[in-house]
Formats: C-alpha cells, sequence, structure tokens
C-alpha cells in the first residue's frame, strides 16, 4: 500500500523493554500507514501498545526500550535512524503531540504566552516578540478568550479546558503535518471534551493535519476516526475505515470492545464482557494472544499465530476465523445488530450512486 | 422502578455543604440539595467535576460535618450518633467503593488483611480460622481465588485491585454502598466485570448503591434512577430511562448530548446542545418541583409552566 498520500509508514516495528525480570514485547510487529489529512484512532486497553507506538514515533521511549525491528518512514527518511539532535529539530515542528493530561504537560512557572511562542523561538529562530504575537493568534483561534489579557497567565490560573487548549495551541504552532493525541479528552467532562474535540476537528481541516488518535473511547473514535486500528497485546488486531471497525468488526476482540461499552439504550440484568485480563507479554503467549479470553476460539488460535486476512480494500483482521476452512460462527447480538445496519448501509449506497433515486432521509430509530 | 413498595432507606433533606465558611475563599460544593434513595434501588448521580457530587457522597457517609441540613439513614439523622456503638453500626451499615484502586489500598497490607480490617474493627470474626474462612469467601465472592489473599496489592491488575475494594467494602455486610466512580480508572471490557460483579452482588445481597459518576451510558446502564448535579445544586431527578429519554431541564439536556457515542453514523449527525449557565444567577428562587410523575426539576415559580409544558409534549402526564 505505498502510495503517495501516505505521509507516515510504520512497518514490522518491535519494540520491547528491557527489566529485571526479562524483556516486555510491548509491541510485536506492527505495522500501519497514516495518510495526509486523515485521522488514525488506535484503540486498545492499556499495555496493548497504543501509547509506546506513537511514542517510539516521536523517539521518546524510556532508556531501557529497545528497537529490535522495523522502520518509520517520514518524507522519505526513517526516524528511527535519525540522532537525537536531528529528532529534536522534528518533534514540535513535524510532529507534534497533545498528551493526556493538560495538569502536568504545561510548564507551571513559565506564562502560557511564552510556552506556546517557544516553539517558534526553538524551531524558526522566531524573536520574541514576533512569536509572542505569533501565539497570541493561536491562542484566539484554539478559544482562549480574552486572549491578550491572559497571554501573561500562568497555566494554574487555567481550567482543565482551557489549559488543553493551550496544549494544543503549544502542538499546532508550528502547523506540524502530524499531530498525535494521546488520550486528550480523557482527563475531561464531556461537555469539555466535546468543545475540545470540535476544536480538533476544526483546526485539522484549516491546517490539514494528520491526527493519530490514541483513546480507549470508542464512542469519542466513532466522532473522529476516518480509519481505526484495534491493538491487543502490542499488535494490530484488525484494521479498517471508522465504519467498517464499527458496523463490520471481525475480530473477536474488536465484538468485545464494541459490546461491554454500553449505549444508552443497553438494557438486561449483564453487560457482554471481556473475561479475563490481557496477557503478560513478558511472555507472549504462543498463537493468538487473545484466545485465552476468546470464546470464539478455534484450536489453532493457540498453536499459531493469525495472519491478516483481507475483508475488503482498506480493511484487514488478524483472525483465523476468517480463514475458508474455518466453522462459521455467530457474533454476538449488538455485532450482528450493527452488520445489518451495515449491509443496509451498503444498500443507501449503491441506491445513491443511481441519481435517479431520490436520497431517502432514514429516521433515527428509537 | 417500583414506587408503590418503595421504602426510603436514606432521606438527603436541604443539604449544605459548604467549606472555608465566612471566608473570602467560601466555597458552596453543595448548595441545599434534597432527594430520597429506596431501599434495593440504585441512585446515579451525574454531573461535571467541581458540581458537587463527591462532596455529596462524601457527606452523606458523614465524612463532612454538614454545614446545613440533614442526612437520615433508615429514618435516623446520621449527625445524632453520639455513642461508640452507634456511630460503628452506622459505619458498617455505610461503606465506599473508592475511585482510584491504585490509591485506595494500602501497599503495605496483604490483602486479606485489607479485605478484613473491617472485620477486626467490628469484630465480626469469632477466631483466626473463621475470620480466614471469611476473607475466602469475600474473594471469591468478587471474583478473586483465595490463593490471592496472601498477596500485595501491587501484585494485581487495576480491575482485580477494584475487586479487592469491593471485598472489603462487604467484608461488614452492608446495607448501603456508596461507590464513587468505582470503574473510570478501568479499562472499557474490564469496566464491564467490574458493574457486573456490582450488579450481581445487588440481586444477591439486596444492596442499594450511590453511584457516583460521569460516564452518562454506564450510570444510565447501573441505575434506576438519577440525579443530575451541577454547580452544587440538584438540577432533575427521574427514572434512568426517563431521563435519558425525556430530559426535561436545559442542562442535562446539553449533557446528554455531548455523550460520544460509538457509532458513526449517529455522530456525524449528532448535535450538541451548549448551556447557558447564566440565568441560575437571576436571583429567582428555584426549587425542586415534581413536574411529571416521580420527575422532579429545579424551577422557579414561573419555569413551572414551561416544564410541565416541555413533559406534556414528552407524554410524561397522563390526563
Amino acid at each position: 500500500m505505498d502510495n503517495e498520500k501516505d505521509i507516515l509508514e510504520v512497518r514490522n516495528l518491535q519494540v520491547n523493554f528491557k527489566t529485571y525480570a526479562g524483556d516486555v514485547k510491548a509491541i510485536r510487529n506492527v505495522s500501519f500507514d497514516l495518510r495526509k489529512g486523515e485521522t488514525l484512532a488506535i484503540v486498545g486497553e492499556s499495555g496493548s501498545g497504543k501509547s509506546v507506538t506513537t511514542r517510539t514515533i516521536m523517539g521518546l521511549n524510556a532508556r531501557n526500550a529497545d528497537i529490535t525491528s522495523g522502520t518509520i518512514m517520514y518524507k522519505g527518511e526513517d526516524l528511527l535512524k535519525k540522532t537525537e539532535k536531528e529528532m529534536e529539530g522534528i518533534r514540535g515542528q513535524d510532529i507534534a503531540e497533545i498528551f493526556q493530561d493538560p495538569m502536568t504537560s504545561l510548564d507551571p512557572t513559565m506564562k502560557i504566552g511564552r510556552q506556546i511562542a517557544e516553539p517558534l523561538m526553538v524551531h524558526k529562530g522566531m524573536k520574541k516578540e514576533k512569536a509572542l504575537a505569533q501565539a497570541l493568534e493561536m491562542m484566539k483561534l484554539v478559544g482562549i478568550t480574552d486572549a491578550e489579557n491572559r497571554i501573561n497567565d500562568y497555566p494554574h490560573q487555567f481550567s482543565g479546558g482551557m489549559r488543553q487548549r493551550i496544549v494544543i495551541a503549544i502542538a499546532l504552532i508550528n502547523y506540524p503535518e502530524i499531530l498525535i493525541a494521546d488520550e486528550p479528552t480523557t482527563a475531561l467532562d464531556v461537555t469539555i471534551q466535546a468543545q475540545i474535540l470540535n476544536l480538533m476537528k476544526e483546526l485539522q481541516d484549516k491546517i490539514s493535519t494528520s491526527i493519530i488518535f490514541i483513546t480507549h473511547d470508542l464512542g469519542v473514535v466513532a466522532g473522529m476516526a476516518d480509519r481505526v486500528a484495534v491493538m491487543y497485546a502490542g499488535k494490530i488486531v484488525e484494521y479498517g475505515t471508522v465504519d467498517e471497525i464499527f458496523y463490520n468488526p471481525k475480530h473477536p476482540y474488536t465484538w468485545g470492545l464494541l459490546s461491554s461499552m454500553p449505549t444508552l439504550d443497553t438494557g438486561g440484568d449483564e453487560l457482554p464482557s471481556i473475561p479475563g485480563t490481557p496477557p503478560d507479554l513478558l511472555d507472549p503467549p504462543t498463537g493468538d494472544a487473545f484466545a485465552a479470553r476468546n470464546a470464539y476460539a478455534l484450536k489453532i488460535d493457540t498453536e499459531q499465530e493469525p495472519p491478516f486476512f483481507k475483508v475488503s480494500d482498506t480493511h484487514y483482521a488478524a483472525t483465523w476465523l476468517l480463514h475458508p476452512d474455518a466453522p462459521k460462527v455467530t457474533p454476538p447480538d449488538q455485532i450482528v445488530a450493527r452488520q445489518k445496519k451495515y449491509a443496509e448501509m451498503q444498500k443507501d449506497l449503491v441506491k445513491q450512486q443511481r441519481p435517479s433515486i431520490p436520497v431517502e432521509e432514514e429516521e433515527e430509530q428509537q | 422502578m417500583d414506587y408503590e413498595n418503595a421504602e426510603k432507606i436514606l432521606e438527603v433533606k436541604h443539604l449544605k455543604q459548604y467549606f472555608n465558611v465566612g471566608k473570602p475563599d467560601e466555597v458552596r460544593a453543595v448548595d441545599d440539595i434534597s432527594f430520597d434513595i429506596y431501599k434495593g434501588e440504585t441512585f446515579g448521580l451525574v454531573g461535571e467535576s467541581g458540581s458537587g457530587k463527591t462532596t455529596t457522597g462524601r457527606a452523606i457517609i458523614h465524612l463532612y460535618e454538614p454545614t446545613a441540613g440533614e442526612i437520615l439513614f433508615n429514618g435516623k439523622n446520621v449527625d445524632t450518633f453520639t455513642s461508640k456503638a452507634e456511630q460503628r453500626e452506622f459505619r458498617q451499615d455505610m461503606q465506599m467503593i473508592f475511585q482510584d484502586p491504585y490509591a485506595s489500598l494500602n501497599p503495605r497490607m496483604k490483602v486479606k488483611d485489607i479485605v478484613a480490617e473491617g472485620i477486626d474493627i467490628n469484630h465480626l470474626a469469632k477466631d483466626d480460622a473463621d475470620r480466614s474462612k471469611k476473607v475466602e469467601d469475600l474473594l471469591e465472592t468478587v471474583g478473586l481465588n483465595k490463593d490471592h489473599s496472601s498477596r500485595y496489592p501491587h501484585e494485581f491488575s487495576g480491575g482485580q485491585r477494584q475487586r479487592i475494594g469491593i471485598a472489603r467494602a462487604l467484608a461488614v455486610d452492608p446495607k448501603f454502598v456508596i461507590a464513587d466512580e468505582p470503574i473510570s480508572a478501568l479499562d472499557v471490557s474490564i469496566q464491564a466485570q467490574v458493574v457486573n460483579l456490582m450488579k450481581k452482588l445487588q440481586r444477591e445481597q439486596g444492596l442499594t448503591y450511590l453511584f457516583i459518576a460521569h460516564d452518562l451510558s454506564m450510570v444510565k446502564y447501573i441505575s434506576d434512577r438519577i440525579g443530575v448535579m451541577h454547580y452544587g445544586r440538584m438540577l432533575e431527578i427521574a427514572d434512568s430511562d426517563e431521563i435519558y429519554a425525556h430530559p426535561l431541564h436545559d442542562y442535562t439536556k446539553s449533557l446528554l448530548s455531548a455523550v460520544p457515542v460509538p457509532d458513526p453514523e449517529f455522530e456525524r449527525t449528532r448535535e450538541e446542545i451548549a448551556y447557558d449557565a447564566s440565568n441560575e444567577g437571576d436571583g429567582k428562587e428555584r426549587t425542586l418541583v415534581e413536574i411529571a410523575p416521580h420527575h422532579w426539576v429545579r424551577a422557579a415559580d414561573d419555569e413551572i409552566g414551561m416544564y410541565t409544558q416541555r413533559a406534556h409534549e414528552a407524554s410524561l402526564i397522563k390526563k
């Protein structure tokens, strides 16, 4: 899938962490592409390797990290081969990150105007006055009210939502090609979260940044992502467009994730849950790492790791259930309902392509 | 919710909880709220951070002296429990499950000692063997096994730790459990496990829950009734299905419209409703008014008509 639109290509990435107990295999052969202007969501539980993946891209891994294989191609160059000095030139300039916790990712002793202007002064060698003027523009752009008077305030004088706006301003001030957002709204209230997500979408349209969006909240993913990659135990187990993942998921782990989140319509006595806990990556199990928690596991799952099976040109899933010889299984009810909806949507698409038939507005089902 | 046979276990009456009273930085964390909780139900308390929901929970379990108002537990004012015996009984009947399973377990204590602490304090075990038996039963109840009892908290994952926290709360055979964001620190797949466990325990032991959370879809799933808090005030109380389907207060509408739904089609067409909080400061006297049966909204006298109108439109009021 090498095409010109890809701005970042991660291939066969493997990252181990050296610990006293042995090597923790945090990333086990991860490959993906990021296209220009798109939002790619990476979802998964804690410990699945989402954050390690992006930290590896940024060159910000802890010292005991050992990148045993892989390439990360950005503008024809491998980021993994860059020196620390070269990476410093890329971070905050080409690739920027919004961190999870706006309380700890700002310098409490530095005025916020200065913090927003800093990337300009560092990367572009801009004079302080000019940089501060641009910082002010940025503050207005991210919706900090009364920006002129607040530019000399300190982080503690702002609310959580405003602080996250400041963090976004810092990340975007150099109009980066790639923006990594690692759980940017997890620490915020729903109403503030909605504001920040809208802001990110708006800004993405304005400066056409590509976003890697890390989250465990599937609701946020549904609203933000163009494509989704689902990670489990250091691997991507399924990826596809947002509609393919939400309406036609193929991997039992994706089924579990989608069903265990109650929607506002979920009732009944028991919420479908994924039993057990994720495997210990010090010693990953042979075969499919999800097999032990998977009600649909086949015998082969414990013996051999499933390769990616193609569902469509954009949709791949690593589960033996997609093998032609695999027995047919019925996914959980909620997933069947989602797939039904998907089939209808596909029909609508075909209809829409024939211009003679007027497009009908469908009422949202209660 | 069956109101006919419902029996009140907790009554909160005009509770006020202020901090730094009389100082310039006085905080009115909870400002005159009233609600009841019925035996065997789950009452969900939702609101943004700073809305006073945690303070309400803490005031109910009497971690604070209320500034004004009273809290009746089984008809008795918790503020008047002066004798040791009364206090002990109250503490036994009411337990708490905390938000952060990492911070709420003492890292130097073994799991069995953490779980048995309440048993020891209340002398609920006859001897050591009885104590171990009780602990093992509790661990089994919450889905852990007895081998876990001699381990330390750091050996467990977040979901398992939360189970330990639940076992500790259940150790003294409580009637009423306050769960303050019990699942927000957990992964999605683990959240479902813990919620299922809480529901199962409620069925088996007839527990009453006060479930405090900001994750609205999970609150709806677990709660029978829901109260919405904002700026230290209770704005709306109703059955959970009703409040989600037909919110009457503008703030509730706004809050619900901001909930992300795991459905891309829905997300593409979602419209958020902004809430203008300015009218709350207009000086009008507002109280909780029963607009439709068992559906309460905080309203001023001249707003009751508007809310009643809304309730009629949603056919909540039967003629």
